[in-house]
């Protein structure tokens, strides 16, 4: 048996106490903060309590934006990225799926180069060639566009190397049993091997869904008018607002708008995030 | 790959690949290629023609201090974010792994940053900093540090630092604690049979059996410094102050976007993608590794 010493555990009690103390600290302050009118934070004195600004900050922000940064309503930019993130992850889950499929379930000419040239992007973040990106963008038109947003972040390999991997522990007389009893390729793809990739599927749609959610420097470049924000790009417009002083409140409550999706898919599909993350990198 | 009964199918398996080839060969490989071709190319102040300079391009930049300035601003930025967030992570994935009561509380509560996109996180430190009305920024003064992270640069690069690792600290939390997981409890029961504490078998076995989690992540860490960490460096600091922050993911977008220098900023993102690459393989190795565990 394992002595379990009290000190020890004492020990790691306090320990975990701080670190959850000093990770949820800026939460805290940007939730106290959101719910304060301007003046008093700019006193600079944040109260330790919530302030009963709330309801006006919070419906300021969504249905008027910040103003004075050039902002459209929270609610838009909402949306924006609702619909981004979405898009992201379904395509990719959905391109992936079909892919990996290809790949493990036939054999064809050039089939492993297929499978490296998809392989090779997952070496690539967007940022590393953002510029020449954004060239074919625009030469397709489709800056400003939810297409534009979308498409070009679907090009990644993560997902389809998961499919493979978990493909390949599907055993094989599966299929072949689906193919004595007469089901073409797409028949047991649809019927079989879906349902059983349910917990993969609900594991990359998490990461994926806070991937979309959270790009910052693609709708920057790619969208110029206000009806195409996204709410996590309009941050640092709004700190980094010309001529006025940032209205701390208003950004705060902006932040809060911009976790609360991304922090609720994970705190809600905690099991399957995890399992996810640490699937997915082996 | 393990042989498996395959469908029969000429024209099918294309056809289900297609949607993601294209994507990769038209957002992908083209805008790579470009960047390659960039990158040896020189064009006249108009824009109107460019002539082949071979790798003048590269012999130019790595002549400028401005990017051997920003090399050594991203290997200390890199290194400063993998040691803290490393550490800070190990820590508290070895203290959840030993307690029971409160557990599944503590790693929820520890884990939902990693949901918080790095812009956002950059506005929630930047306001707790904030020189003029930050709370941090206040205690600071309060014990008589002159905090102006606008000003200074040592300041401003402690920064971005700190919001990376808190971002980051959630990601390395979870594989550390899958990682401790797994260690055999049988091989702990038996060397504290023979007497060993709880220090020594931390050091001589759980540690050993974590090294591969930890060189994992060691990589990953320095993937999102390099590359990650983009939406931090714009929120806060614009690369500044005097450069200060000027890592070489944010300069290859000023210098393509805002100086439009594209040969410099192609031949900025080859060097950029090489790194990737040599990355990504010593990760593969890593996973080769593993596999013969």
């Amino acid at each position: 048996m394992v002595e379990r010493r009290s000190w020890f555990t004492l020990a790691a009690h306090l320990t975990l106490i701080l670190g959850v103390a000093a990770i949820c600290f800026p939460l805290y302050v940007a939730f106290v903060a959101s719910t304060h009118p301007l003046p008093v934070l700019l006193q600079g004195r944040l109260p330790l309590m919530p302030g009963d600004q709330a309801v006006a900050n919070y419906s300021a922000v969504l249905s008027a934006g910040v103003g004075t940064a050039g902002m459209p309503p929270a609610s838009v930019m909402l949306m924006n990225s609702l619909v981004m993130a979405l898009g992201i992850c379904i395509g990719k889950i959905a391109i992936s799926i079909v892919a990996a499929y290809a790949i493990v379930y036939f054999r064809f000419p050039l089939r492993m180069t297929c499978f490296w040239l998809i392989f090779i992007t997952l070496m690539l973040p967007v940022e590393v060639r953002i510029q020449p990106t954004y060239q074919v963008v625009a030469d397709l038109h489709l800056l400003d566009s939810y297409a534009g947003l979308v498409i070009p972040l679907i090009a990644s390999a993560t997902a389809t190397f998961l499919f493979r991997q978990f493909f390949l522990t599907v055993p094989g007389e599966l299929a072949e049993a689906a193919r004595i009893d007469g089901a073409g390729p797409l028949r047991f793809l649809w019927h079989i091997l879906l349902p059983l990739s349910r917990n993969s599927i609900a594991a990359l749609f998490v990461i994926q869904f806070i991937y979309g959610w959270n790009q910052y420097l693609w709708p920057l470049m790619v969208t110029t008018k206000q009806s195409y924000y996204t709410v996590v790009m309009s941050i640092s417009r709004m700190v980094n607002a010309v001529d006025v002083a940032p209205s701390w409140n208003l950004i705060m409550a902006t932040a809060m708008l911009a976790m609360i999706p991304p922090v609720i898919v994970v705190l809600a599909m905690q099991r399957w995030f995890v399992k996810g993350l640490v699937e997915t990198e082996k | 790959m393990p042989s498996r009964s395959v469908f029969p199918g000429r024209l099918l398996p294309y056809l289900l690949l297609a949607p993601q080839l294209a994507v990769t060969l038209i957002f992908f490989i083209w805008p790579a290629a470009q960047a390659l071709k960039q990158s040896v190319f020189v064009e006249d102040a108009f824009g109107l023609s460019s002539r082949f300079v071979g790798f003048a391009n590269f012999a130019r930049l790595l002549d400028d201090p401005n990017y051997l300035h920003s090399i050594g601003v991203t290997a200390v930025f890199s290194a400063a974010v993998a040691a803290l967030g490393l550490g800070l992570s190990l820590l508290l994935a070895v203290m959840a792994d030993h307690v029971i009561r409160g557990a599944g509380a503590y790693k929820t509560l520890l884990i939902w940053p990693y949901a918080v996109a790095p812009a956002v996180a950059a506005a929630l430190w930047g306001f707790l900093f904030d020189p003029s009305i930050g709370e941090i920024a206040q205690a600071l003064r309060f014990l008589g540090i002159r905090w102006n992270y606008f000003a200074d640069g040592n300041q401003a690069l402690l920064l971005v630092v700190i919001a990376a690792c808190w971002n980051q600290i959630s990601y390395n939390f979870i594989f550390f604690l899958a990682g401790l997981q797994s260690v055999p409890r049988s091989l702990i029961e038996a060397s504290a049979l023979d007497g060993a504490g709880p220090g020594r078998r931390f050091w001589s076995i759980v540690f050993p059996l974590l090294s591969p989690t930890g060189f994992f992540l060691l990589t990953v860490n320095v993937v999102y410094a390099f590359f990650g960490t983009f939406g931090i460096i714009d929120v806060l600091t614009k690369g500044g102050p005097a450069m200060a922050t000027d890592i070489l993911v944010y300069k290859v977008y000023t210098d393509g976007f805002r100086a439009a220098d594209p040969g410099s900023a192609g031949a900025q993102s080859v060097i950029l993608m090489a790194i990737v690459i040599a990355l990504t393989v010593v990760q593969f190795r890593w996973i080769e590794r593993r596999v013969h565990y």
